[in-house]
């Protein structure tokens, strides 16, 4: 293609490419782009602006014909959509990346050692590092975890942690999702697809790669067997066809060559999990359950459940059968618990968090409570139960009405909101209709801890592709981007 | 393999053939209507649904292009052809990891097809070409299936599902016309069993296999020998429980060895032996209603009997055993 028309499209991308005060992946300032993000845009301003939209269409043929879909709740039952998916991958550097990794290995080593220590001693509460109340009032903590060991004293073996970029460019976290974190498929999917489609840019940089991920989560998996099972049988428990992760379900069950059960799959027999086959029972050793605790069993949690296994509970304290992750963590991803957590790494590591929060108010404080309350057209204020970008409020966005409404709910429930100030997530440059145009992003890393902790060096890196949102859940409109962490 | 995997598959198979079945007598009795000499539009369609074995709150209401419409599309009758499709295909989706992409697509396709809205108004004129499009698509699927998928257990329960849903069909299908071919002849005008016998075989898509044997020369007793006892034509009801028991075989073979499936081994090799080893003039000494509503009732059994074996299992027995 001709010279000129390639620098048309760089010069395109930079004159319409408008920057805020939220920090920008790709440009460091009008017109000078980060030194990493250069060979992307010289890539993409010699394809022809017809190309690029000829790729895009190839990269959503190859996931409608995957069947890489998630279900929208709410609607008719099971409608399935593909998961949006952005041409431009976001790249990290590996200066940048060696700091987020730190900073997971130390958070997910800690939050482990709280969730022990709560579920067992308790020091972290009689020292009154972290207020019993609010262990004590999580709906996530349960009771019934109290006294038992689990294999390897692991609770958490698979996070995807939350991160977003502040405006000075420094990764804070947002969420830590300890119980059945999803998206990694999606992850895995992204990245196949994109070196497919473009196998020379993907060659100029020096990725590292991912797709080892399913292999380390098997070994994960093996590694908290029971003792004396040395060939565990590892399936995965699915709520089923009709949970928006089903596809990843699935699709994670096959790379790993284990089974793929439903709760009506396994029944329990003298505290001995079974899966029922055509062969008779088979007994079963590890389950990576993608259920939430409250369904997984009708006798120790919700009785109303369909999902889950009578019995599986009792199964689990005997030590027969491992649950990947353990009952109770949830309550180390409590939102409120969250503002907890650079007191509890100093705690137990005696070091200082490598990775920031962002500030919280705890609502049931009356005087944070009280600024919230006076502020809520600034703040975003969300539902500590909730997750998926459900039950939030986010300020500058609302209408007089519906901060009237979260004020009810706040007075009458504190314990049930927290608020942070509305934070302007860095922003990435995605392709709409054919020009590039920033949108918010955020990036969701996973880590898994067995014999030791590992965390993939890519992840899950979510878009607001809706002008000006911040909202980047999928089941609200958000889409993604491949991840690339650069070894080098 | 999981107890539910095969539950899935068998009834994803069934489910398509019923289907297939259902739009293959909707579609052979439209045309034969057409001759409006023999037996009354009522006596047709009652026999009708007499073979699809008197589907339930489903009447006779005077007009044939509104029971089609009905036993098409209608989807509080869960007899419906639509309503066969969307239970095979739900029944694949619970198992999509385990049938092959090729399968997937074909059958969702189809599901896509048959419930596009409007999709009743779009056929009105032309029900024939409608039926032959899904009995088209049935056709490719079980193609599909038998190119794509390795021929293990999985296959095997779709091959057990397909067959024994056919025997119990085509031994229905014979009940129902029993009584026209066998019991009062005379029901049928003269000059036009000729048409009604067509009409059987065509029903069973036996038609040409039967002139291959026989010529074109139709009698009661050859098309009833042909449907129940030929060897080789696979609407026949000895092909299909053939068929239906080297499946099971295979899938005792992959599961835990014969000991396990002994009664169900028995029940349908007892079958099988009737099916080898009668003539034809055993099966109307023996009375033909006695036989074919015997030949339902085995297939019931065999059923529920897989079902205890494979899927339905008590955890005392499983763990005793």
């Amino acid at each position: 293609m001709p010279q000129n028309q390639s620098q048309q499209f760089a010069q395109m991308a930079m004159n319409n490419y408008l920057l805020d005060h939220a920090y920008d992946e790709m440009f460091a300032a009008p017109g000078e782009i980060h030194r990493h993000y250069e060979p992307l845009l010289s890539h993409f301003s010699s394809l022809p602006a017809d190309e690029l939209q000829r790729r895009k269409q190839a990269a959503d043929l190859s996931f409608l014909n995957q069947g890489i879909t998630f279900t929208v709740y709410g609607r008719n039952e099971g409608t399935e959509k593909i998961f949006p998916y952005d041409l431009l991958p976001r790249i990290i550097t590996a200066a940048e990346w060696a700091k987020v990794e730190h900073g997971l290995m130390q958070r997910i080593t800690a939050l482990n050692l709280f969730l022990k220590d709560i579920y067992n001693e308790g020091r972290i509460l009689k020292e009154g590092i972290v207020p019993r109340e609010v262990v004590y009032s999580c709906k996530q903590y349960r009771r019934q975890m109290i006294g038992l060991q689990v294999p390897r004293n692991i609770y958490i073996a698979i996070c995807g942690t939350d991160l977003i970029r502040l405006e000075n460019g420094e990764f804070v976290v947002l969420e830590d999702n300890l119980r059945v974190p999803s998206g990694v498929s999606y992850m895995l999917t992204n990245r196949r697809v994109m070196k497919r489609i473009f196998p020379q840019l993907f060659r100029r940089y020096n990725v590292r790669p991912i797709e080892q991920y399913t292999q380390l989560l098997l070994g994960t998996l093996r590694s908290l067997a029971p003792e004396g099972r040395p060939e565990p049988n590892i399936v995965l428990l699915s709520p089923g066809v009709f949970n928006s992760a089903y596809f990843e379900h699935a699709y994670l069950a096959r790379q790993m060559g284990i089974e793929l059960v439903e709760g009506r799959d396994l029944v329990v027999h003298d505290n001995v999990v079974y899966m029922r086959t055509t062969n008779g029972l088979r007994r079963v050793d590890v389950i990576y359950r993608r259920v939430d605790d409250d369904f997984i069993d009708p006798l120790a949690f919700r009785p109303d459940t369909i999902l889950g296994v009578a019995g599986l509970f009792n199964a689990y304290r005997a030590g027969n059968v491992t649950l990947a992750n353990a009952f109770g963590t949830g309550v180390a991803d409590d939102k409120a618990l969250y503002a907890y957590v650079p007191d509890i790494i100093k705690y137990y590591l005696s070091e200082e968090p490598v990775l920031k929060n962002v500030e919280t108010y705890l609502l049931t404080r009356p005087s944070e409570r009280q600024h919230v309350l006076q502020n809520l057209d600034k703040l975003v204020v969300k539902a500590v139960g909730e997750s998926g970008g459900y039950g939030m409020l986010i300020g500058p966005q609302s209408t007089a009405a519906q901060r009237e409404e979260f004020a009810r709910k706040i007075e009458a429930d504190p314990r049930n909101y927290i608020a942070q100030p509305t934070i302007s997530f860095s922003r990435a440059p995605c392709l709409i209709d054919d020009a590039l145009e920033p949108r918010h992003v955020d990036l969701r890393p996973y880590v898994l801890y067995g014999d030791k902790v590992t965390v993939v060096p890519g992840g899950l890196t979510r878009v607001a592709l809706t002008r000006g949102s911040l909202v980047v859940n999928s089941s609200q409109g958000g889409g993604s981007k491949d991840t690339w962490v650069l070894s080098q | 393999m999981l107890s539910r995997v095969a539950d899935s598959l068998y009834w994803m198979s069934r489910y398509l053939e019923r289907a297939e079945h259902t739009t293959r007598l909707l579609d052979v009795n439209l045309n034969l209507m057409l001759d409006e000499s023999s037996p009354s539009s009522e006596h047709r369609w009652l026999r009708v649904l007499h073979a699809l074995g008197h589907p339930r709150e489903l009447t006779w209401g005077g007009d044939p292009y509104t029971l089609t419409r009905t036993l098409t599309f209608d989807l509080t009758h869960k007899a419906s052809i639509v309503a066969c499709i969307i239970s095979a295909r739900e029944n694949s989706r619970h198992v999509r990891e385990q049938i092959s992409t090729e399968m997937w697509q074909r059958l969702n396709s189809l599901y896509l097809d048959v419930t596009r809205p409007n999709i009743e108004i779009e056929t009105e004129g032309d029900a024939t070409e409608f039926l032959q499009t899904i009995t088209e698509a049935i056709h490719q699927f079980q193609g599909i299936t038998d190119s794509t998928m390795s021929h293990g257990e999985g296959w095997q329960f779709i091959q057990v599902g397909r067959n024994i849903e056919r025997a119990a069909a085509t031994a229905m299908l014979l009940e129902a016309y029993h009584e026209d071919l066998w019991t009062h002849p005379e029901g049928i005008p003269e000059g036009t069993e000729y048409l009604e016998w067509m009409g059987l075989l065509r029903s069973a898509t036996a038609f040409e296999a039967y002139c291959k044997v026989y010529t074109a020369d139709l009698s009661p007793d050859r098309i009833l020998e042909f449907l129940l006892l030929d060897a080789q034509f696979p609407h026949s009801l000895r092909f299909a429980i053939d068929a239906m028991q080297h499946a099971l075989e295979a899938i005792q073979v992959e599961s835990g060895g014969m000991s396990r499936a002994e009664p169900l081994h028995r029940l349908g090799g007892r079958l099988q032996a009737m099916l080898s080893f009668s003539s034809i003039d055993d099966v109307l000494d023996q009375g033909v209603i006695a036989v074919v509503r015997n030949i339902q009732q085995q297939c019931r059994s065999i059923h529920s009997t897989i079902y205890e074996l494979y899927v339905d299992y008590s955890i005392q027995t499983a763990l005793a055993g």
